[in-house]
């Protein structure tokens, strides 16, 4: 009896005695990102649900990463068979407008200036002693594109992907931050003032439809292994753009995006248990991330550069900045630098352009990569 | 391969590959919105 009820007792406090130190430390992290989501407004739609999600898996013997465990089933469904990331691109592709990019299509370049940072941090990696995979991974965190950056993470260096995550959003909702010192320092007093002047509407309703195809077909052949990443976020552009579907484009961008989201993001933080996530590795990934970001800006601005000496000086560098993928806040951070500067300066619709490039340069560069190391045999 | 290789290798066909593609891409869409202007029910 007395046996029975000690058994009974040990069940009640078995989770305190099977706590690991990592997981109280973990608990902790899981609660700094939701304060961040809550009270910073970083990426709330994603940081509370992985913040949510780290403290779920953290807590000892409720298996939910185990075989069967609810997190478990969520992620293998969505995560190992990179669905989440996909459907996430179709909802973007539906929300985004390449307008300003087709009013200007030479400032495509800028958006794969903006996408530098991933090979030259991925280089980094490798010279710190991290295998190919997973130098792979860490430098498309430079992608600046959460869905981006999970779909190669899942695939080739599954262990990383809490780090890799965490990284990719907390540093895009950090470029407000990040890239006005960068900005500041790379461009002279002259090339901040110079006014691009207004962007007129001259982009047909046929060249918009036809866009997200030829992406598709042209991006697809180079780039093969990328195909569903630029497939599915041409997919949502093509239906936004011909308008007969709108009933799927709204759902692609609403209900479809919030639910993989809400997936998306506890899985991720299911994928944070402190044995595996607090490593000293942890620590270099997110440096690495933080540099990567800081090299696609820099890259973007000295391409603007380029730019501006090719053009007779019509382009502003700043826009260049916009080149990274993180949509619409860097065209935002262009359009509030810029007018420090000269108030009558309106760079916005120039640095939508460069962001949206960024958008379709990043989900390239992803697949030019995957391809290369198809090639190399690598994958 | 060893790490240096592979990274060298990244770094320039990586970049290349992204420049080329976009570059080509932003040639189409010119040449594209040359042959589809907007109609004058668009403008």
């Amino acid at each position: 009896m007395l046996e029975a009820i000690g058994s009974g007792l040990y069940g009640l406090v078995a989770g305190f005695l099977n706590m690991h130190w990592s997981n109280p430390i973990m608990i902790v992290i899981g609660m700094i990102l939701l304060y961040l989501g809550i009270k910073k407004d970083i990426e709330p739609v994603l940081l509370v649900p992985i913040g949510f999600g780290c403290i779920l898996v953290n807590i000892p013997l409720a298996g939910l990463m185990e075989q069967d465990g609810f997190l478990r089933i969520i992620y293998e469904a969505g995560i190992i068979t990179e669905l989440f990331p996909l459907f996430i691109f179709v909802g973007i592709g539906a929300m985004t407008d390449f307008g300003p990019l087709l009013e200007n299509p030479k400032i495509f370049l800028l958006g794969a200036a903006g996408q530098f940072g991933i090979f030259l941090t991925l280089a980094l990696a490798l010279a710190l002693g991290f295998t190919k995979l997973e130098a792979v991974s860490i430098g498309i965190i430079g992608a600046c594109d959460g869905p981006t950056a999970i779909y190669v993470t899942s695939q080739y260096a599954p262990h990383l992907l809490g780090a890799v995550s965490v990284a990719a959003y907390c540093y895009m909702s950090l470029v407000p931050i990040i890239q006005p010192p960068i900005m500041r320092a790379l461009t002279t007093q002259e090339e901040k003032v110079i006014n691009m002047g207004v962007v007129k509407k001259s982009v047909s309703k046929t060249t918009k439809l036809l866009f997200p195809l030829v992406v598709t077909i042209l991006g697809g052949l180079i780039a093969p292994k990328g195909l569903p990443l630029l497939g599915t976020i041409m997919l949502g552009n093509f239906m936004k753009e011909c308008g007969v579907v709108a009933r799927l484009t709204k759902a692609s961008e609403n209900e479809i995006a919030n639910i993989v989201t809400l997936l998306l993001g506890i899985s991720i933080g299911a994928t944070m248990d402190g044995k595996v996530f607090l490593t000293p590795q942890t620590l270099i990934i997110l440096g690495l991330g933080f540099l990567a970001i800081c090299l696609d800006t820099a890259c973007g601005i000295l391409f603007g550069k380029i730019l501006k000496v090719v053009t007779g000086g019509k382009v502003n560098p700043l826009i260049g900045a916009a080149g990274i993928s993180a949509y619409p806040m860097s065209a935002r951070v262009v359009q509030k630098e810029g007018q420090k500067y000269d108030k009558k300066n309106y760079l916005l619709m120039h640095a939508m352009g460069a962001n949206t490039g960024g958008q379709v340069g990043s989900v390239m560069a992803a697949a030019v990569m995957l391809s290369v190391l198809k090639g190399m045999g690598v994958i | 391969m060893d790490n240096w290789t592979f990274g060298i290798t990244m770094i320039v066909v990586g970049m290349g590959g992204t420049l080329l593609t976009l570059w080509i891409l932003s040639l189409l869409m010119s040449f594209m919105k040359r042959i589809f202007p907007m109609t004058k029910e668009e403008k």
